[in-house]
Protein backbone atom coordinates (compact mmCIF):
# COMPACT_ATOMS: atom_id res chain seq x y z
CA UNK A 1 0.00 0.00 0.00
CA UNK A 2 1.21 3.59 -0.66
CA UNK A 3 2.22 3.43 -4.12
CA UNK A 4 -1.17 4.78 -5.08
CA UNK A 5 0.08 7.77 -4.14
CA UNK A 6 2.36 8.38 -7.00
CA UNK A 7 1.19 9.98 -10.73
CA UNK A 8 -1.51 11.45 -12.55
CA UNK A 9 -3.02 8.22 -12.51
CA UNK A 10 -2.14 5.38 -10.81
CA UNK A 11 -2.27 1.58 -11.88
CA UNK A 12 -0.07 0.08 -8.76
CA UNK A 13 -0.50 -0.11 -5.19
CA UNK A 14 2.03 -1.95 -3.86
CA UNK A 15 5.82 -2.30 -4.70
CA UNK A 16 8.80 -2.91 -3.04
CA UNK A 17 10.07 0.13 -4.26
CA UNK A 18 7.68 2.47 -2.95
CA UNK A 19 10.25 4.02 -0.89
CA UNK A 20 10.94 6.37 -3.62
CA UNK A 21 8.09 7.89 -2.50
CA UNK A 22 9.05 8.60 0.61
CA UNK A 23 12.53 9.94 -0.84
CA UNK A 24 10.21 11.90 -3.34
CA UNK A 25 8.37 13.69 0.03
CA UNK A 26 11.98 14.61 1.04
CA UNK A 27 12.42 16.25 -2.40
CA UNK A 28 14.64 13.87 -3.91
CA UNK A 29 14.14 12.04 -6.91
CA UNK A 30 15.95 8.57 -6.61
CA UNK A 31 17.67 5.56 -8.27
CA UNK A 32 18.61 2.25 -7.08
CA UNK A 33 21.75 0.91 -7.05
CA UNK A 34 22.56 -2.82 -6.77
CA UNK A 35 25.41 -3.43 -3.47
CA UNK A 36 27.10 -6.34 -4.99
CA UNK A 37 27.33 -4.95 -9.34
CA UNK A 38 26.79 -1.55 -8.60
CA UNK A 39 24.38 -1.06 -11.37
CA UNK A 40 22.54 1.81 -10.88
CA UNK A 41 18.65 1.06 -11.90
CA UNK A 42 15.86 3.85 -13.08
CA UNK A 43 13.39 2.63 -13.02
CA UNK A 44 13.91 1.76 -8.92
CA UNK A 45 13.72 -1.51 -8.11
CA UNK A 46 15.05 -3.76 -5.13
CA UNK A 47 15.85 -6.98 -6.89
CA UNK A 48 19.20 -7.22 -9.01
CA UNK A 49 18.23 -9.82 -11.89
CA UNK A 50 22.51 -9.97 -12.52
CA UNK A 51 23.01 -10.66 -8.36
CA UNK A 52 19.40 -12.48 -7.61
CA UNK A 53 19.69 -10.24 -4.71
CA UNK A 54 17.86 -7.85 -3.04
CA UNK A 55 20.38 -5.64 -1.44
CA UNK A 56 20.56 -2.71 -2.80
CA UNK A 57 20.44 1.16 -1.95
CA UNK A 58 19.00 4.24 -2.87
CA UNK A 59 20.65 7.21 -4.53
CA UNK A 60 19.19 10.36 -5.50
CA UNK A 61 19.65 12.03 -9.14
CA UNK A 62 22.53 14.74 -9.78
CA UNK A 63 21.42 18.33 -9.71
CA UNK A 64 21.04 18.80 -13.52
CA UNK A 65 20.47 16.61 -16.07
CA UNK A 66 20.00 17.23 -20.43
CA UNK A 67 16.93 17.26 -22.22
CA UNK A 68 17.37 14.26 -24.71
CA UNK A 69 13.67 14.28 -26.09
CA UNK A 70 10.22 15.42 -25.62
CA UNK A 71 6.91 15.69 -26.33
CA UNK A 72 3.49 17.85 -26.28
CA UNK A 73 0.76 15.40 -25.89
CA UNK A 74 -3.05 17.10 -26.58
CA UNK A 75 -4.61 13.68 -26.74
CA UNK A 76 -4.25 11.94 -23.47
CA UNK A 77 -5.79 8.37 -22.19
CA UNK A 78 -8.38 8.46 -19.29
CA UNK A 79 -7.82 10.42 -16.42
CA UNK A 80 -5.52 12.68 -18.49
CA UNK A 81 -8.57 14.54 -20.14
CA UNK A 82 -8.21 17.76 -18.43
CA UNK A 83 -4.59 17.65 -18.11
CA UNK A 84 -3.65 18.28 -21.81
CA UNK A 85 -1.61 19.62 -23.33
CA UNK A 86 1.30 18.41 -21.16
CA UNK A 87 4.85 17.73 -22.17
CA UNK A 88 6.59 14.13 -21.76
CA UNK A 89 9.98 14.37 -22.02
CA UNK A 90 13.13 11.78 -21.49
CA UNK A 91 15.80 13.40 -19.56
CA UNK A 92 19.45 12.18 -19.09
CA UNK A 93 21.42 12.89 -16.02
CA UNK A 94 25.14 12.51 -15.15
CA UNK A 95 25.70 9.31 -14.03
CA UNK A 96 23.87 8.85 -17.74
CA UNK A 97 20.70 7.88 -15.88
CA UNK A 98 17.72 8.11 -18.27
CA UNK A 99 14.38 9.33 -16.43
CA UNK A 100 11.49 9.59 -18.25
CA UNK A 101 8.80 12.34 -16.64
CA UNK A 102 6.94 15.66 -17.36
CA UNK A 103 8.49 19.40 -18.11
CA UNK A 104 7.08 22.06 -15.46
CA UNK A 105 4.31 23.19 -17.80
CA UNK A 106 5.44 26.86 -16.91
CA UNK A 107 8.55 26.14 -19.26
CA UNK A 108 7.43 28.52 -22.94
CA UNK A 109 7.00 25.91 -25.07
CA UNK A 110 9.26 27.86 -27.58
CA UNK A 111 11.69 27.84 -24.77
CA UNK A 112 11.89 23.61 -25.01
CA UNK A 113 14.86 22.82 -26.78
CA UNK A 114 16.70 19.44 -27.09
CA UNK A 115 20.17 19.62 -24.57
CA UNK A 116 18.63 22.35 -22.51
CA UNK A 117 19.54 21.51 -18.10
CA UNK A 118 16.59 20.45 -16.10
CA UNK A 119 16.52 19.16 -13.10
CA UNK A 120 14.04 16.97 -11.33
CA UNK A 121 11.97 18.08 -8.52
CA UNK A 122 8.79 16.77 -6.57
CA UNK A 123 5.54 17.77 -7.68
CA UNK A 124 2.54 17.70 -5.10
CA UNK A 125 -0.80 16.83 -7.19
CA UNK A 126 -4.40 17.14 -5.99
CA UNK A 127 -5.91 14.95 -3.26
CA UNK A 128 -2.54 14.06 -1.91
CA UNK A 129 -1.03 12.59 -4.81
CA UNK A 130 2.62 13.00 -5.97
CA UNK A 131 4.84 13.14 -8.03
CA UNK A 132 8.20 14.49 -9.81
CA UNK A 133 8.95 17.06 -12.80
CA UNK A 134 11.56 18.55 -14.90
CA UNK A 135 12.09 22.45 -14.37
CA UNK A 136 14.92 24.47 -15.51
CA UNK A 137 18.61 23.98 -13.59
CA UNK B 1 19.66 -21.09 -47.72
CA UNK B 2 18.08 -23.31 -46.40
CA UNK B 3 14.96 -24.65 -48.10
CA UNK B 4 13.01 -26.45 -45.37
CA UNK B 5 10.13 -23.93 -44.23
CA UNK B 6 8.24 -22.41 -47.00
CA UNK B 7 4.87 -20.39 -46.91
CA UNK B 8 2.38 -21.95 -49.19
CA UNK B 9 -0.58 -19.24 -48.12
CA UNK B 10 -2.12 -16.36 -47.65
CA UNK B 11 -4.61 -14.42 -46.82
CA UNK B 12 -6.33 -11.42 -45.03
CA UNK B 13 -9.83 -9.94 -44.41
CA UNK B 14 -10.01 -6.03 -45.98
CA UNK B 15 -8.98 -3.71 -42.89
CA UNK B 16 -11.93 -1.60 -42.52
CA UNK B 17 -13.51 0.77 -39.47
CA UNK B 18 -16.27 -0.69 -37.44
CA UNK B 19 -16.89 -3.89 -39.35
CA UNK B 20 -20.41 -5.46 -39.14
CA UNK B 21 -18.56 -9.09 -39.07
CA UNK B 22 -17.57 -10.76 -35.30
CA UNK B 23 -13.86 -11.57 -35.09
CA UNK B 24 -14.20 -14.89 -36.22
CA UNK B 25 -15.83 -14.23 -38.99
CA UNK B 26 -12.94 -11.81 -40.09
CA UNK B 27 -10.84 -14.39 -39.55
CA UNK B 28 -12.63 -16.96 -42.05
CA UNK B 29 -11.88 -14.38 -44.71
CA UNK B 30 -8.32 -14.57 -44.37
CA UNK B 31 -8.03 -18.07 -43.49
CA UNK B 32 -10.35 -18.84 -46.59
CA UNK B 33 -8.29 -16.74 -49.37
CA UNK B 34 -5.15 -18.35 -48.04
CA UNK B 35 -6.28 -21.68 -48.55
CA UNK B 36 -7.52 -20.79 -52.20
CA UNK B 37 -5.75 -22.74 -54.58
CA UNK B 38 -4.19 -25.70 -52.17
CA UNK B 39 -5.66 -28.93 -52.00
CA UNK B 40 -5.74 -28.76 -48.27
CA UNK B 41 -8.58 -29.59 -45.55
CA UNK B 42 -8.71 -27.57 -42.56
CA UNK B 43 -8.22 -30.80 -40.63
CA UNK B 44 -5.27 -31.52 -42.36
CA UNK B 45 -3.66 -28.48 -40.62
CA UNK B 46 -1.71 -30.41 -37.41
CA UNK B 47 -1.81 -26.98 -35.69
CA UNK B 48 -2.77 -23.04 -35.10
CA UNK B 49 -1.27 -20.34 -33.65
CA UNK B 50 -3.96 -17.56 -33.04
CA UNK B 51 -2.48 -14.22 -32.56
CA UNK B 52 -3.48 -10.91 -31.35
CA UNK B 53 -3.44 -8.15 -28.17
CA UNK B 54 -6.05 -8.99 -26.34
CA UNK B 55 -6.40 -5.69 -23.62
CA UNK B 56 -8.65 -5.04 -27.30
CA UNK B 57 -10.41 -8.27 -27.34
CA UNK B 58 -13.89 -9.31 -25.72
CA UNK B 59 -13.57 -12.44 -26.32
CA UNK B 60 -10.71 -14.08 -23.59
CA UNK B 61 -8.93 -17.08 -24.84
CA UNK B 62 -10.19 -16.15 -28.29
CA UNK B 63 -7.81 -19.31 -29.42
CA UNK B 64 -9.99 -21.58 -29.21
CA UNK B 65 -13.20 -19.94 -30.42
CA UNK B 66 -11.13 -19.33 -33.55
CA UNK B 67 -9.96 -23.13 -33.72
CA UNK B 68 -13.09 -24.23 -33.04
CA UNK B 69 -14.64 -21.91 -36.25
CA UNK B 70 -12.00 -23.04 -38.67
CA UNK B 71 -12.68 -26.76 -38.32
CA UNK B 72 -9.38 -26.89 -36.75
CA UNK B 73 -10.10 -29.11 -33.65
CA UNK B 74 -8.68 -31.41 -32.48
CA UNK B 75 -5.56 -30.50 -33.39
CA UNK B 76 -3.17 -28.35 -30.68
CA UNK B 77 -4.14 -24.12 -30.80
CA UNK B 78 -2.42 -21.55 -29.19
CA UNK B 79 -2.05 -17.93 -28.29
CA UNK B 80 0.99 -15.97 -29.12
CA UNK B 81 0.92 -12.34 -27.84
CA UNK B 82 3.64 -9.42 -28.71
CA UNK B 83 1.25 -6.43 -29.35
CA UNK B 84 1.58 -5.15 -32.99
CA UNK B 85 4.05 -7.90 -33.73
CA UNK B 86 2.31 -10.46 -32.80
CA UNK B 87 1.62 -12.69 -35.81
CA UNK B 88 4.98 -12.46 -36.57
CA UNK B 89 5.75 -13.82 -34.13
CA UNK B 90 3.25 -16.22 -34.11
CA UNK B 91 5.37 -17.02 -37.84
CA UNK B 92 7.96 -17.64 -35.29
CA UNK B 93 6.90 -19.88 -33.23
CA UNK B 94 5.23 -21.73 -36.54
CA UNK B 95 8.42 -22.18 -37.96
CA UNK B 96 9.41 -23.90 -35.03
CA UNK B 97 7.20 -25.91 -35.12
CA UNK B 98 7.74 -27.34 -37.96
CA UNK B 99 11.41 -27.01 -38.03
CA UNK B 100 11.52 -29.07 -35.02
CA UNK B 101 9.35 -31.83 -36.87
CA UNK B 102 6.86 -31.87 -34.34
CA UNK B 103 4.25 -30.80 -37.20
CA UNK B 104 3.96 -30.32 -40.87
CA UNK B 105 1.48 -28.05 -41.35
CA UNK B 106 0.71 -24.87 -39.26
CA UNK B 107 -1.91 -21.98 -40.06
CA UNK B 108 -0.92 -18.84 -38.11
CA UNK B 109 -3.84 -16.81 -37.72
CA UNK B 110 -4.16 -12.72 -36.76
CA UNK B 111 -6.79 -10.92 -36.01
CA UNK B 112 -8.02 -7.29 -33.93
CA UNK B 113 -11.33 -5.33 -33.94
CA UNK B 114 -10.66 -2.77 -32.24
CA UNK B 115 -13.88 -1.13 -32.63
CA UNK B 116 -15.02 -4.21 -29.93
CA UNK B 117 -14.27 -1.45 -27.61
CA UNK B 118 -15.88 2.21 -27.12
CA UNK B 119 -13.73 5.24 -27.34
CA UNK B 120 -13.55 5.35 -23.88
CA UNK B 121 -12.24 1.96 -23.24
CA UNK B 122 -9.56 2.33 -25.92
CA UNK B 123 -8.21 5.51 -23.82
CA UNK B 124 -8.25 3.72 -20.77
CA UNK B 125 -6.15 0.80 -22.33
CA UNK B 126 -3.79 3.17 -24.53
CA UNK B 127 -2.95 4.40 -20.79
CA UNK B 128 -1.55 0.95 -19.81
CA UNK B 129 0.81 0.28 -22.85
CA UNK B 130 3.83 1.84 -21.26
CA UNK B 131 5.63 0.45 -18.19
CA UNK B 132 2.19 0.69 -15.93
CA UNK B 133 4.56 1.58 -12.40
CA UNK B 134 6.71 4.24 -13.84
CA UNK B 135 5.97 5.63 -17.12
CA UNK B 136 1.95 5.17 -17.62
CA UNK B 137 1.13 7.84 -14.08
CA UNK B 138 2.57 10.60 -16.49
CA UNK B 139 0.24 9.58 -19.50
CA UNK B 140 2.20 8.32 -21.79
CA UNK B 141 0.40 7.19 -25.08
CA UNK B 142 1.78 5.08 -27.99
CA UNK B 143 1.99 8.00 -30.53
CA UNK B 144 3.97 10.29 -27.76
CA UNK B 145 6.44 7.06 -27.31
CA UNK B 146 7.31 7.34 -31.35
CA UNK B 147 6.85 11.36 -31.41
CA UNK B 148 10.11 11.06 -28.67
CA UNK B 149 12.10 8.88 -31.18
CA UNK B 150 10.98 11.34 -33.75
CA UNK B 151 12.28 14.66 -31.70
CA UNK B 152 15.23 12.67 -31.02
CA UNK B 153 16.33 11.85 -34.80
CA UNK B 154 15.36 15.56 -35.94
CA UNK B 155 17.71 16.86 -32.58
CA UNK B 156 20.67 14.35 -33.75
CA UNK B 157 20.66 14.09 -37.62
CA UNK B 158 18.27 17.50 -38.77
CA UNK B 159 15.26 15.71 -40.11
CA UNK B 160 12.47 17.82 -40.64
CA UNK B 161 8.65 17.42 -40.63
CA UNK B 162 8.58 17.79 -44.15
CA UNK B 163 10.55 14.87 -44.67
CA UNK B 164 8.31 12.99 -42.38
CA UNK B 165 5.40 13.74 -44.39
CA UNK B 166 6.67 12.86 -47.55
CA UNK B 167 6.23 8.70 -46.35
CA UNK B 168 2.90 9.16 -45.82
CA UNK B 169 2.62 10.81 -49.35
CA UNK B 170 4.46 7.90 -51.08
CA UNK B 171 2.51 5.31 -48.95
CA UNK B 172 -1.46 7.14 -49.31
CA UNK B 173 0.17 6.79 -53.10
CA UNK B 174 0.08 3.31 -52.90
CA UNK B 175 -2.45 3.00 -50.18
CA UNK B 176 -4.80 4.42 -53.09
CA UNK B 177 -4.17 0.95 -55.44
CA UNK B 178 -4.95 -1.42 -52.25
CA UNK B 179 -8.44 -2.60 -52.52
CA UNK B 180 -8.18 -3.95 -48.81
CA UNK B 181 -6.73 -0.63 -47.13
CA UNK B 182 -8.96 1.46 -44.76
CA UNK B 183 -7.45 4.99 -46.13
CA UNK B 184 -7.31 5.05 -50.24
CA UNK B 185 -7.29 8.78 -50.66
CA UNK B 186 -4.07 10.16 -52.06
CA UNK B 187 -2.51 12.82 -49.79
CA UNK B 188 -0.50 15.72 -50.50
CA UNK B 189 2.41 17.49 -48.57
CA UNK B 190 0.34 20.22 -47.60
CA UNK B 191 -2.70 18.26 -46.63
CA UNK B 192 -0.45 16.10 -44.18
CA UNK B 193 1.65 19.16 -42.92
CA UNK B 194 -1.67 21.19 -42.27
CA UNK B 195 -3.70 18.40 -40.40
CA UNK B 196 -4.12 19.11 -36.41
CA UNK B 197 -1.65 18.39 -34.11
CA UNK B 198 -1.89 15.03 -32.19
CA UNK B 199 1.70 15.19 -29.99
CA UNK B 200 4.71 16.89 -31.41
CA UNK B 201 5.97 16.72 -34.15
CA UNK B 202 3.39 14.46 -35.13
CA UNK B 203 0.13 15.33 -36.98
CA UNK B 204 -2.89 13.68 -37.63
CA UNK B 205 -1.52 12.51 -41.02
CA UNK B 206 1.50 11.15 -39.68
CA UNK B 207 -0.36 8.18 -37.65
CA UNK B 208 -2.00 5.40 -38.81
CA UNK B 209 -5.97 4.50 -37.89
CA UNK B 210 -6.90 1.70 -35.89
CA UNK B 211 -8.64 -0.94 -37.91
CA UNK B 212 -10.55 -4.14 -37.94
CA UNK B 213 -9.01 -7.47 -39.46
CA UNK B 214 -7.75 -10.59 -39.76
CA UNK B 215 -4.59 -11.68 -41.64
CA UNK B 216 -3.66 -15.70 -42.32
CA UNK B 217 -0.24 -17.03 -42.85
CA UNK B 218 -0.04 -21.17 -43.60
CA UNK B 219 3.24 -23.18 -43.22
CA UNK B 220 4.44 -26.17 -44.34
CA UNK B 221 7.89 -28.24 -44.23
CA UNK B 222 9.70 -28.81 -47.60
CA UNK B 223 8.15 -32.38 -48.81
CA UNK B 224 4.64 -30.97 -47.88
CA UNK B 225 5.07 -27.43 -49.17
CA UNK B 226 6.21 -28.42 -52.74
CA UNK B 227 2.82 -30.90 -53.13
CA UNK B 228 0.93 -28.52 -51.74
CA UNK B 229 2.00 -25.65 -54.25
CA UNK B 230 4.52 -24.77 -57.17
CA UNK B 231 5.06 -21.28 -55.41
CA UNK B 232 6.48 -22.17 -52.03
CA UNK B 233 7.78 -19.48 -49.89
CA UNK B 234 11.04 -19.80 -48.12
CA UNK B 235 11.52 -18.67 -44.77
CA UNK B 236 14.95 -17.45 -45.08
CA UNK B 237 15.91 -15.69 -41.85
CA UNK B 238 14.22 -15.06 -38.67
CA UNK B 239 15.80 -12.29 -36.14
CA UNK B 240 13.20 -11.28 -32.91
CA UNK B 241 14.65 -8.65 -30.16
CA UNK B 242 13.45 -7.30 -27.06
CA UNK B 243 13.99 -3.39 -25.91
CA UNK B 244 13.29 -2.13 -22.50
CA UNK B 245 9.40 -1.09 -21.84
CA UNK B 246 10.35 2.02 -20.27
CA UNK B 247 11.64 4.85 -22.33
CA UNK B 248 13.62 5.44 -19.39
CA UNK B 249 15.24 1.78 -20.12
CA UNK B 250 16.36 2.96 -23.33
CA UNK B 251 20.03 3.28 -24.75
CA UNK B 252 19.24 4.92 -27.72
CA UNK B 253 16.56 7.56 -28.45
CA UNK B 254 17.25 7.64 -32.45
CA UNK B 255 16.75 4.21 -33.92
CA UNK B 256 15.40 1.22 -32.47
CA UNK B 257 17.44 -1.33 -30.83
CA UNK B 258 14.57 -4.19 -30.91
CA UNK B 259 14.66 -4.05 -34.85
CA UNK B 260 18.64 -3.70 -35.26
CA UNK B 261 19.20 -6.78 -33.25
CA UNK B 262 16.48 -8.65 -35.23
CA UNK B 263 17.80 -7.71 -38.51
CA UNK B 264 21.09 -8.83 -37.84
CA UNK B 265 19.86 -12.25 -37.05
CA UNK B 266 17.59 -12.47 -39.91
CA UNK B 267 20.46 -10.82 -42.07
CA UNK B 268 23.06 -13.59 -40.63
CA UNK B 269 21.06 -16.79 -41.12
CA UNK B 270 19.38 -15.99 -44.55
CA UNK B 271 23.80 -15.23 -45.01
CA UNK B 272 22.49 -12.02 -47.06
CA UNK B 273 22.77 -8.22 -46.03
CA UNK B 274 20.35 -5.23 -46.98
CA UNK B 275 21.49 -5.00 -50.60
CA UNK B 276 19.73 -8.07 -51.70
CA UNK B 277 16.66 -7.65 -50.31
CA UNK B 278 14.04 -6.40 -53.34
CA UNK B 279 11.10 -5.68 -51.24
CA UNK B 280 10.70 -4.64 -48.23
CA UNK B 281 7.12 -3.97 -45.64
CA UNK B 282 8.09 -2.18 -43.08
CA UNK B 283 6.24 -1.10 -39.62
CA UNK B 284 5.22 2.98 -40.48
CA UNK B 285 2.94 2.78 -37.46
CA UNK B 286 4.14 6.48 -37.65
CA UNK B 287 5.70 8.23 -39.89
CA UNK B 288 9.17 8.58 -38.52
CA UNK B 289 8.63 4.24 -37.95
CA UNK B 290 9.07 3.56 -41.46
CA UNK B 291 12.69 6.89 -41.11
CA UNK B 292 13.94 4.57 -38.38
CA UNK B 293 13.13 1.23 -40.00
CA UNK B 294 15.44 2.21 -43.66
CA UNK B 295 18.41 2.98 -41.01
CA UNK B 296 17.74 0.18 -38.28
CA UNK B 297 17.39 -2.48 -41.27
CA UNK B 298 20.81 -0.98 -42.95
CA UNK B 299 18.81 0.46 -46.07
CA UNK B 300 20.28 3.66 -45.20
CA UNK B 301 23.26 4.78 -42.93
CA UNK B 302 22.24 6.34 -39.32
CA UNK B 303 20.74 9.89 -40.04
CA UNK B 304 20.55 9.23 -43.83
CA UNK B 305 16.91 7.64 -43.56
CA UNK B 306 15.43 11.14 -44.74
CA UNK B 307 17.40 11.21 -47.64
CA UNK B 308 16.34 7.69 -49.21
CA UNK B 309 12.66 9.24 -48.97
CA UNK B 310 13.75 12.70 -50.44
CA UNK B 311 15.34 10.82 -53.20
CA UNK B 312 12.29 8.84 -53.83
CA UNK B 313 14.39 5.90 -53.41
CA UNK B 314 11.75 3.73 -51.47
CA UNK B 315 9.08 4.20 -54.30
CA UNK B 316 8.48 1.02 -56.62
CA UNK B 317 11.10 1.98 -58.87
CA UNK B 318 13.36 3.24 -56.50
CA UNK B 319 16.71 1.42 -54.79
CA UNK B 320 14.40 -0.78 -52.33
CA UNK B 321 10.98 -0.39 -52.48
CA UNK B 322 9.48 0.11 -49.45
CA UNK B 323 5.56 -0.37 -48.43
CA UNK B 324 4.35 -0.36 -51.63
CA UNK B 325 0.86 -1.89 -50.56
CA UNK B 326 0.30 1.33 -48.58
CA UNK B 327 1.97 0.50 -45.43
CA UNK B 328 0.09 0.78 -41.86
CA UNK B 329 -1.09 4.29 -43.03
CA UNK B 330 -2.69 3.32 -45.39
CA UNK B 331 -3.87 -0.30 -44.71
CA UNK B 332 -4.75 0.78 -40.94
CA UNK B 333 -3.97 -1.32 -38.40
CA UNK B 334 -5.84 -4.16 -36.73
CA UNK B 335 -2.72 -5.40 -34.07
CA UNK B 336 -2.96 -8.69 -34.45
CA UNK B 337 -3.20 -9.10 -37.58
CA UNK B 338 -0.86 -6.39 -39.37
CA UNK B 339 2.15 -8.95 -39.53
CA UNK B 340 0.15 -11.57 -41.10
CA UNK B 341 -0.56 -8.68 -43.71
CA UNK B 342 2.86 -7.56 -44.18
CA UNK B 343 4.25 -11.45 -44.61
CA UNK B 344 1.25 -11.24 -47.37
CA UNK B 345 2.21 -8.86 -49.55
CA UNK B 346 5.95 -10.08 -49.51
CA UNK B 347 4.56 -13.40 -50.65
CA UNK B 348 2.35 -11.95 -53.16
CA UNK B 349 5.41 -10.26 -54.25
CA UNK B 350 8.00 -12.92 -54.70
CA UNK B 351 5.08 -15.00 -56.93
CA UNK B 352 4.99 -12.04 -58.61
CA UNK B 353 1.18 -11.55 -58.01
CA UNK B 354 1.71 -8.07 -57.38
CA UNK B 355 0.34 -7.02 -60.03
CA UNK B 356 0.05 -3.30 -60.26
CA UNK B 357 2.34 -2.34 -57.42
CA UNK B 358 4.94 -5.69 -58.39
CA UNK B 359 8.57 -4.56 -57.58
CA UNK B 360 10.53 -6.27 -61.70
CA UNK B 361 12.11 -9.18 -60.81
CA UNK B 362 11.53 -9.73 -56.60
CA UNK B 363 13.06 -12.54 -55.36
CA UNK B 364 14.07 -11.62 -51.65
CA UNK B 365 12.11 -9.82 -49.72
CA UNK B 366 11.50 -8.44 -45.76
CA UNK B 367 9.31 -8.04 -43.62
CA UNK B 368 10.40 -5.77 -40.42
CA UNK B 369 7.38 -5.73 -37.66
CA UNK B 370 6.88 -3.72 -34.70
CA UNK B 371 5.16 -4.18 -30.76
CA UNK B 372 4.58 -1.28 -28.52
CA UNK B 373 7.26 1.71 -29.26
CA UNK B 374 10.34 -0.40 -29.77
CA UNK B 375 9.43 -3.23 -27.12
CA UNK B 376 9.23 -6.22 -29.37
CA UNK B 377 11.38 -6.33 -33.44
CA UNK B 378 10.39 -9.24 -35.38
CA UNK B 379 12.49 -9.29 -39.16
CA UNK B 380 11.55 -11.83 -41.40
CA UNK B 381 13.24 -12.33 -44.91
CA UNK B 382 11.78 -14.37 -47.20
CA UNK B 383 12.87 -15.82 -50.69
CA UNK B 384 11.62 -18.12 -53.32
Amino acid sequence: MGFERFGTVSFTTETKAADFINYLEKGQVSATRCKKCGRVYFPPRVQCADDLTTEVEWTSLSESGTLLTFTQVNYGPSGFENDTPYTLAVVEFDEGIRVFGRLDKTIPSGDIKVGMKLRAERLNLAEGKISYQFVKA
Amino acid sequence: MEKDVAIVGVGQSAFVRGSDMAVRELCFLAFSEALEGLKLKSNQIEASIICSAPEYDKQRSPAGVIAEYLNLIPNPTMYVETVCSSSTTGLRVGYSLIKSGLHNVVAVIGFQKMSELSSRDAAERMGRGGDIIWESPFGLTMPAGYAMYARAHMAAYGTTEEQMAKVRVKNSSYGSLNAKAVYRKILTLEEIMQSEPVTTPFKRFDCCANADGASCIILASKGVAEKLTGKPVWIMGLGSATDSTSMSGRKVLTGLSCAKNAAKQAYDMAGIGPEDIDVAEVHDCFTISEILAYEDLGFAGPGEGPKLIDEKQTYLDGKIPVNVDGGLLSKGHPIGATGGSQVRTIVKQLRGEGKDIQVKKATIGLVHNIGGVGIYGNVTILGR
